[in-house]
């Protein structure tokens, strides 16, 4: 079951990893994206750290890790393809990050929250 | 900055169709539709796009003494361009300078035979009008009934050919009347894409009216600001306020092309503009920096500000980016920056992008072939 962020990233609980993209309505308020900039796998990162660049063919954003932990994997396809962070929003992940305190998603947003959010 | 934003006529259309709107010097204006950015610019490069840009500035200069000599002349007091030599039923591109070589604005001008119809840039539009009222041998008169249209694009000729056949023999910068269901219509082929294309400017009553009718055309797709800029960027266009303004001179800008050479030093009408002495000084000596192209290593884009450097390490900067972004056509991010002009084209700059240094290739402009009609 998905969680969510207030920075309108998605997360996905696998084993102690967390797996972490961006919303359907993230990527249409960011438009095309045209570019992609990923951490190093291996990189220790703060809650709320910006870890990612993100350029669509409007603006460049940010996207934070939403959790203090490692990063044990990155999305590298997204590089050659970040066309498909629009066309399918929920399968195009970008990082899975170990957390160092354990993989508790509970104090995110659940799909009705994340909902009201967006309104 | 509280003031209300202006809307087209064809704002109700814009909503209607699911565009983004924004606000765009000083207008409520498309920034994109639901086909986005990307898919609006690849469209406009293979079919036909159509661009609300009745926010532009539409004027009448009129000569008071009905001689359009007097108005020709008139113009050529601020416009560096060969205004005279304009036959009737053609357009050329210009230059409003100011008296310390800058650009005050970039436009069109068209000669209708008794009188010019110029096309002017939303945001400088007011500046504009006060400017050519200084002019005393001439009327003023701003087009405020009117919309205007671009459509641009391989398929414009055979599209509007439909609409108005007599368009179909017009060539690259003709500029006619027309007839449309009883309403005048001012077509110019001529554009801000790269493409072949017309603009048309049209009577507010007949407006949503004949924009409807171009998008009931199969081949034809509403487009936003968003791809009409990354198209005009490939295309290699300035775009005033990001590539020139007040403090850049038409030799900076790479604009020296507009300036022909009967306005220049031993040209029959040579000089007599703003800032006409350090304008023409500059276009014969070469300015020391100039408006290129510049292709970024990799895909990440380099937007408007930011810093080049000659070197990858240390030094200071040699110009800021004007103008940057993805190329849709081109496949990759491009951009436009005034640079020392003795950097050779195919050089390698860096841009700091996010505190790293990023190498930069220095290319030509356009960045795409146009594809006029000429």
């Amino acid at each position: 079951m998905l969680k969510y962020t207030e920075d309108h990233e998605w997360l996905r609980a696998e084993g102690d990893e967390i797996t972490v993209g961006i919303t359907a309505h993230a990527s249409e308020q960011l438009g095309d994206v045209v570019f992609i900039e990923l951490p190093e796998e291996g990189r220790e990162v703060e809650a709320g750290e910006e870890i990612v660049v993100i350029e669509s063919v409007k603006a460049a954003s940010d996207i934070v890790a939403p959790i203090a932990g490692v990063i044990t994997a990155v999305n590298t396809a997204l590089a050659d393809a970040p066309g498909d962070v629009n066309a399918d929003p929920l399968a195009a992940w970008f990082f899975r990050i170990r957390p160092a305190d354990g993989a508790d998603l509970s104090g995110f947003l659940d799909e009705a929250a994340y909902q009201a959010l967006i309104g | 900055m509280a003031e209300e934003l202006r809307r087209t006529g064809l704002y109700d259309l814009h909503v209607a169709r699911g565009a983004r709107m924004v606000p765009f010097a000083g207008w409520d204006m498309p920034v994109q539709y639901p086909m986005g950015v990307l898919g609006e610019h690849l469209h406009t490069r293979t079919h036909a796009g159509l661009f609300d840009v009745s926010h532009m500035g539409q004027v009448l200069v009129v000569p008071k003494d009905g001689s359009l000599r007097t108005a020709a002349l008139a113009l050529e007091s601020l416009i560096p361009a060969d205004v005279l030599g304009l036959a009737e039923g053609r357009q050329r591109y210009g230059l409003f300078t100011n008296a310390a070589s800058g650009i005050l604005d970039d436009l069109m001008f068209a000669n209708r035979g008794d009188h010019y119809l110029l096309v002017v840039n939303a945001g400088c539009a007011d500046q504009d009008i006060a400017h050519l009222q200084m002019l005393d041998a001439v009327e003023v008169i701003p087009v405020t009934d009117r919309g205007l249209l671009a459509l641009q694009g391989p398929k414009a000729a055979a599209v509007l050919a439909r609409l108005l056949p007599e368009a179909a023999g017009m060539r690259f910068m003709d500029s006619r009347i027309l007839g449309w269901n009883g309403a005048e219509l001012w077509v110019s082929r001529s554009g801000y894409t790269g493409e072949d294309g017309f603009e048309i400017s049209v009577p507010e009553a007949h407006l949503a009216d004949f924009a409807e009718t171009l998008l009931a055309q199969p081949e034809v797709a509403p487009i936003g600001l968003g791809a009409r800029d990354s198209l005009r960027l490939e295309a290699g266009m300035p775009l005033y306020g990001h590539d020139m303004d007040a403090d850049v001179t038409p030799a900076e800008a790479a604009l020296g092309w507009s300036i022909p050479k009967i306005r220049r030093p031993g040209g029959a009408r040579a000089g007599g503009f703003p800032g006409a002495d350090t304008v023409l000084a500059q276009l014969a000596a070469g300015p020391a920096t100039t408006r290129r192209g510049l292709r970024p290593e990799g895909r990440a884009p380099i937007r408007e500000g930011v810093p080049l450097f000659a070197a990858p390490e240390g030094g200071d900067p040699i110009g800021q980016v004007s103008s940057g972004g993805f190329g849709p056509s081109v496949g990759a991010p491009i951009a436009m920056a005034c640079i020392p002009a003795d950097i050779p084209d195919g050089a390698t700059i860096h841009a700091e992008l996010r505190g790293k240094r990023l190498p930069v290739t220095v290319t030509p402009l356009p960045f795409i072939t146009p594809s006029y009609k000429r």
